[in-house]
């Protein structure tokens, strides 16, 4: 232990020997550092972001349907157990969020047009905050109770079908005998949403009304149940999975949509590659600067072997300062990286290439997620591979022949 | 200019060691740089055809409005003759007309609401794939045959086979009911499901007659040869239009506004990492070129005192700087190009890409593309980088006292 603190007080002054030399590699490892941190968060928040707006739109983070229904979203498929026992279960289960509901294609008919549309017939009450549907921003009102009589649309399906609140639009479907089955509707809301293709996909109705329209009775087509992470979901998966039975199919949400599944992990491997090219990039000045720092001291380190100090000392010293250096260029850059995050952690308007953001599954804020584990990720890879980077200029060092160092010029 | 070019190049080798991990920082920048912009450039080319060459076309001729709105009677007047007289007027068989219209789609089983187009059979093939993607059974042919082709998922959901019967309904263009039997020809498969889900096609005057369009449809889809070819298409185009009539031509940026957008999104971070890169070879530069300058104090003093101006030994420095940057440049742009030449014609894939890449109409391999500008782009700024961060060690040379500099050791 003495011995490292006297190696530690040499590694030290050596570093600062060369001041000009230290300055310019310490902001090299800073920049390295806060660009690896910084675009870490930016990447994170973007991903969170899909991520978040894809689960909201499934929604959830696990779902329940009919085996056959992902396949075949149709009203044949309905989950076998009837809504109220189901309903009854889930609320005696004390889960943080979950809803069922009905969701079938659709057409959608006005006085001028007609439209394609998915038909969900909803809890309102339920659903609060557990879909993308913000309750406070709808033009007009959203559903009351599951006996709406009204229908709730996105505001760009109302400017396609040139209909408003108040109007009356006609919604057909089919029933489970393949019969049509129809009703009108009077239009009470138009909402608003982040991927504005969802204002063209989805209605919302009432969830009985529903039911009634299309003769299914007491049935639905599907589940979802919110957990506390949606980076962790196997409790609220193995707590709905107790609470159904064998005959439907229990999904957690990224086996429900694989692009949003693979995107997690691609997102972690890219983060891993980028800090890794970013360590590569600055190993080679790190390596050069120790070379150097080795070099310009051939005599006193032959000195120091010839008067007995051991080769791993000399091995250590080296090493010590390498990662000295490394150690206050990651301090200084993460905290440039935090300070950097801090003005814009209530997302930066990317609004000039909001399509271009929907087309990737985002919205155009972009929130930028600080996540302790990438800061060590990045800190523990940079010391690591800095350990090891430094091992080849510190080795020699270790091995010069002390009367061949000493006498070099 | 041959002695100085010898002292520069002597001078370099003094510390080859350290010439070398400095240029080996560029080598390895160049290399990523290379590759990278290659792979980018190739899958935004790779992402802009797919996604307009399966329906979109590069020009559209439209009623004004009607991209926002797509309503019925935002209609072409006349449109298999307008397509036709620009056959002849162009000289390009890549011109073809459509309608498109909403219906709702019944089998025995059940029924979905789609998007229905009418196309001309003979033409269709040369500004849209699908005709190509026909995986069972054979295209529409006959201008007025009550044939339809459908998506495979669409054909699944539907629970229906080629030969079998599917009724047609909808709402004509003056608002009255439209309905038509038409019989499955012909299964396309995209490998989207949504996608196929989404739309089928029926022949144009087929369309026309069940929609009451009186011969008119909604699109005029053209492609050029080359993307590059579209504005000039687009302006001869403008130019053919029939005089008295309102329409206008889009061309694909105005169709798919979220293409560009997103590939701008895209560069945008991207180019924040290359930036990065190249500031950390700057960085790298920086400190080699100091040290070998602070080194030569001695005999920087020397050959001053000898009457050699600052501005020659300053321009030694920058011809040893450009000397490395080149070397690093050479190297670094072959062994790039060697790389991404492999993987062009190898292709390369990343764990998890092929969900991320079937999003965006994008194959599971890339291959990236190499042309002298994606070869040349990245070397180039980072040599120039490597230039201007020479600067400051070769100025400083102006301060540089003869007598002092001598005494330095």
């Amino acid at each position: 232990m003495h011995m490292f603190a006297i190696l530690a007080r040499l590694a030290w002054r050596n570093l600062w020997r060369n001041h000009r030399r230290t300055f310019i590699m310490l902001a090299a490892i800073v920049l390295g550092s806060w660009a690896m941190i910084f675009m870490t968060a930016l990447m994170r928040g973007m991903v969170t972001e899909v991520i978040k707006d894809g689960i909201s739109a499934l929604p959830g983070h696990v779902q329940v349907h009919h085996p056959k229904y992902r396949d075949d979203p149709s009203v044949a498929n309905l989950i076998p157990i009837p809504d109220s026992e189901m309903s009854a279960k889930f609320a005696a289960a004390g889960l943080k969020g979950w809803a069922s509901r009905v969701r079938v294609p659709a057409v959608i008919t006005s006085e001028y047009d007609s439209r394609g549309v998915t038909l969900l017939g909803i809890d309102p009450e339920r659903e609060r905050g557990l879909t993308f549907i913000d309750y406070d921003e709808i033009d007009g009102r959203f559903l009351e109770s599951v006996d709406d009589p009204g229908i709730v649309i996105g505001r760009k399906l109302a400017r396609t079908l040139e209909t408003e609140i108040g109007k009356r639009i006609v919604i057909m479907s089919q029933d489970p005998d393949n019969e049509i089955a129809d009703r009108g509707f009077r239009v009470v809301g138009l909402f608003t949403a982040n991927v504005t293709a969802f204002e063209e996909a989805f209605v919302f109705a009432g969830k009985s009304t529903t039911q009634k329209m299309l003769r299914i009775g007491d049935r639905t087509s599907e589940l979802f149940a919110v957990g506390d992470d949606y980076r962790n979901v196997d409790a609220v998966y193995s707590q709905v999975t107790e609470l159904v039975d064998a005959g439907v199919e229990v999904k957690s949400w990224f086996e429900l949509d694989a692009y949003l599944g693979t995107m997690l992990k691609v997102m972690d491997g890219f983060l891993l590659v980028w800090v890794i090219v970013i360590f590569l990039a600055l190993s080679f000045g790190l390596v050069n600067t120790l070379v150097m720092a080795v070099f310009e001291r051939v005599r006193e380190i032959g000195l120091m072997l010839a008067l007995g100090m051991k080769p791993r000392n000399i091995l250590g010293q080296i090493i010590i300062e390498s990662l000295m250096l490394l150690t206050i260029g990651l301090v200084i850059g993460t905290a440039l990286a935090w300070l950097a995050v801090q003005p814009i952690k209530e997302g930066i308007d990317v609004s000039i290439v909001a399509e271009g953001m929907d087309m990737w599954g985002m919205s155009s804020v972009l929130y930028p997620e600080l996540l302790l584990r990438d800061v060590i990720l990045a800190n523990v890879v940079v010391l690591v591979l800095g350990f090891f980077a430094s091992l080849s200029p510190a080795w020699r060092a270790a091995h010069y022949e002390p009367v061949e160092a000493i006498t070099k010029v | 200019m041959n002695l100085v070019f010898r002292l520069a190049w002597r001078n370099l080798w003094r510390h080859s060691k350290r010439t070398w991990l400095t240029t080996g920082a560029m080598i390895f920048s160049n290399v990523l740089l290379i590759f990278m912009i290659g792979l980018q450039f190739g899958m935004y080319d790779l992402m802009i055809d797919n996604t307009l060459q399966t329906l979109t076309g590069h020009v559209q001729i439209q009623a004004p409005g009607y991209k926002d709105d797509q309503k019925m009677r935002q209609s072409v007047a006349d449109v298999a003759g307008l397509a036709s007289s620009l056959r002849t007027e162009l000289g390009s068989d890549r011109v073809a007309a459509r309608g498109a219209a909403f219906a709702l789609v019944s089998s025995e089983d059940r029924s979905y609401g789609i998007a229905v187009l009418g196309v001309e059979p003979e033409y269709e093939g040369n500004v849209s794939t699908i005709p190509g993607l026909i995986k069972e059974g054979r295209f529409v042919n006959g201008p007025d045959a009550a044939e339809i082709v459908i998506g495979a998922a669409l054909a699944r959901n539907l629970r229906i086979g080629l030969g079998q019967e599917l009724t047609l309904l909808g709402s004509g263009r003056d608002g009255s009911f439209a309905a038509a039997v038409v019989t499955v020809v012909g299964i396309f498969d995209s490998g989207v499901a949504d996608f196929d889900r989404s739309f089928a096609e029926i022949p144009l005057r087929f369309f026309q007659d069940m929609f009451y369009m009186d011969g008119a449809g909604h699109q005029v889809v053209l492609t050029a040869t080359a993307i590059d070819d579209v504005p000039e298409l687009q302006r001869r185009v403008a130019e053919l239009l029939p005089a008295g009539e309102e329409l206008v031509v889009h061309d694909w940026d105005a169709l798919q506004p979220g293409l560009k957008q997103a590939i701008r999104a895209d560069m945008s971070s991207a180019f924040f990492m290359y930036g990065i890169l190249v500031i950390l070879v700057a960085f790298s530069v920086l400190n080699t070129q100091l040290m070998s300058v602070l080194e030569r104090t001695h005999e920087f003093g020397i050959v001053l005192a000898l009457g050699l101006t600052p501005g020659r030994l300053g321009r030694l420095v920058l011809l040893e700087t450009a000397i490395m940057g080149m070397l690093g440049l050479l190297i670094g742009a072959l062994l790039g190009a060697i790389l991404t030449a492999y993987l062009g014609v190898n292709g390369f894939a990343y764990p998890g890409m092929e969900e991320l890449a079937a999003k965006f109409n994008l194959p599971a391999r890339f291959f990236p593309e190499l042309t002298l500008p994606t070869l040349l782009a990245g070397p180039l700024v980072v040599f120039g980088f490597t230039i201007l961060s020479a600067l400051y060690p070769a100025l400083r040379l102006h301060r540089l006292h003869p007598v002092e500099a001598m005494r330095a050791v």
